[in-house]
């Protein structure tokens, strides 16, 4: 009997308790958290006025989801060994594209297929270059990134297109409204992040996108389509950047030929800061939407405590470098 | 004993490189056939054209009798016909767990393409205990491959082959940076396999790893098939020797 209770409480012990183990699991997202935390803080801190009402937060649920949808588009791209620097420009063209059928047709609903279209396109001709043809990603999207700027500027011959009429449609309310006082950007990105969840862990896609940032050799000799998949991410890539921009244009109103400009940075930052290794193979979505939220935060509040906006990019670059050093240093360890 | 695979008169050529010229090779029902031969006598290349991963420029391959044809012969075709090859090293996804190595390429979805995520952790729990005996150590179908030794790589490899129920396992160099401990393990699987009545592609480098568990030896050099012997009609000594030989003659001419 006491030799039967010893090894229960043994057992008892060596189990460690499903808390911890969640605790575990999750510590790199929980440590954003907990910085962001911080961050705030030290806003509230600095600038009492600006963060301590609830105004300048519901600024934040309707602007950081531009970079944040695309945030979640780059996770995907940079879990399976890619990287993306075109999507800006893909903002800007599907967005063109929006502004002119909408102009023609005032059609929200022919502006937004023919947006996705081409994002999607532009996203089908990066996959098709770096598969089929072999260059890197890094060289194709950063052609690509000054081609369809200049194809933006030469179709726009560097005007910008008014939209007012966007605010009298019965699409404005979803893309521009709130719901239960929530500003509705913010929803579509909670449901997209959900979504993209969905697709990189628990359907076929997302892990034929993490096998082949992890190994592609391996990848392909266990039977998955290395081509089509990367083609298939740089493809939902450029439909989330078109999407981004549609949303955009409901809040300004007016397309502008430098639409997207800035958003590089800030989301590359938003998935570094969230975890996402840039060596592909893992990522996670949780991350990338509590780093869209520091990243987001962090511009209000250099601002609002003062300092210069020159800062902004100073600390955006800091802030990349170091946490992918965290990022590598951790996975050297780890080995 | 019904012939699994028959390969005659294989040519492949890659570009100006010639790597098989004009190989015969057969496989029978439930026989463990041991592939020997220097580097670049084109073992790897021979097994990539049965495991759809290479085509074969010149030559006709036949499955369970079936001709196959080499343009729409895939790695998804080679496992339909029971046809499942465990590489040297390449065979795993270091940063994935444990039941997306097992499942990668042949998830158990639902019509949307989502994977039924409960049901293969539950399979890969019983592959881990039935076929591989990986129960000490912590290790669950949520391990990461990174977090395995060299040893249960190979058995997470050659368990997953076994599930599948194929017919023929092929392994290409499996005990390749393996301690000796880990090489019984493998060798055991080997047995294993041979034991659930199915046949086997040994490959290695180590002639007295192969000749314990294999049935038949074909020596091949440079692109071709120099000879073949069954186990009773030489020893261990013998084979050795015979290997040497052979791959010295083909360097002198």
């Amino acid at each position: 009997m006491m030799m039967k209770m010893k090894k229960k409480e043994l057992v008892k012990n060596l189990k460690t308790p499903w808390y911890i183990t969640l605790i575990n699991k999750y510590r790199m997202q929980l440590g954003l958290v907990v910085i962001t935390a911080m961050v705030l803080v030290l806003f509230m801190i600095g600038s009492p006025r600006a963060f301590l009402s609830g105004n300048i937060y519901r600024t934040f649920l309707s602007t950081i989801p531009f970079v944040g949808i695309m945030a979640l588009g780059l996770t995907l791209i940079l879990a399976s060994g890619q990287i993306d620097l075109s999507f800006p420009s893909t903002m800007a063209l599907s967005g063109y594209a929006f502004a002119v059928i909408f102009t023609m047709t005032e059609s929200v609903f022919l502006g937004l297929v023919v947006a996705l279209l081409a994002g999607a396109l532009i996203g089908i001709g990066n996959g098709l270059l770096v598969t089929k043809i072999g260059i890197p990603p890094i060289i194709v999207t950063l052609g690509m990134m000054f081609f369809i700027r200049g194809v933006v500027h030469v179709l726009a011959g560097g005007l910008a297109v008014p939209l007012r009429a966007l605010s009298g449609t019965n699409w404005f309310k979803v893309f521009s409204g709130t719901f239960v006082g929530i500003p509705v950007q913010s929803v579509w990105f909670l449901l997209l992040g959900v979504f993209l969840w969905f697709i990189l862990f628990r359907h076929r896609l997302g892990d034929s996108i993490l096998f082949i940032g992890d190994n592609e050799e391996t990848a392909g000799m266990m039977g998955i389509n290395v081509h089509r998949t990367k083609i298939v991410a740089f493809a939902i890539m450029g439909m989330l950047a078109a999407f981004a921009g549609v949303l955009d244009l409901f809040r300004l109103r007016t397309w502008w030929p430098t639409m997207g400009e800035g958003y590089l940075m800030t989301t590359m930052a938003a998935v570094f800061v969230g975890g996402t290794s840039m060596f592909g193979g893992e990522g996670t979505i949780f991350g990338t939407f509590i780093g869209a939220f520091l990243i987001g935060s962090l511009e209000a509040g250099i601002v609002a405590s003062g300092m210069s906006g020159f800062w902004t990019q100073l600390i955006y670059g800091l802030l990349i470098i170091v946490s992918v050093t965290i990022h590598t240093l951790l996975r050297r360890k780890s080995k | 004993m019904n012939k699994l695979v028959e390969m005659k008169n294989i040519h492949k050529s890659f570009g100006e490189v010639v790597a098989l010229r004009g190989i015969d090779f057969t496989v029978k029902d439930n026989e463990v056939v041991g592939i020997l031969g220097d580097n670049g006598a084109g073992k790897s290349t021979l097994i990539k054209m049965l495991a759809g991963v290479v085509t074969p420029t010149k030559g006709d391959i036949y499955i369970k009798g079936e001709k196959i044809n080499p343009r729409n012969y895939s790695v998804k075709k080679a496992r339909k016909l029971g046809i499942e090859t465990v590489y040297q090293e390449k065979a795993l996804g270091d940063l994935q767990p444990l039941w997306r190595n097992i499942f990668i390429g042949r998830h158990r979805t639902n019509r949307l393409g989502f994977i039924n995520v409960a049901e293969e952790k539950r399979e890969t729990d019983k592959i881990m205990r039935e076929l591989i005996g990986l129960t000490g150590g912590g290790a669950s179908c949520e391990s990461s491959v990174k977090t395995l030794s060299g040893g249960e790589r190979q058995g997470v490899a050659i368990g997953r082959a076994m599930y599948f129920d194929a017919d023929l396992v092929i392994l290409d160099e499996p005990t390749m940076a393996l301690s000796l401990q880990e090489v019984d393990k493998v060798l055991n699987f080997i047995r294993k396999i041979k034991e659930m009545g199915k046949a086997c592609i040994y490959i290695s480098h180590n002639i007295s790893y192969v000749y314990p568990v294999s049935e038949r030896f074909v020596l091949m050099d440079r692109g071709q098939v120099i000879v073949e012997y069954k186990k009773e009609q030489v020893t261990l000594e013998e084979l050795m020797d015979k290997v040497v030989m052979a791959t010295q003659v083909g360097k002198r001419q």
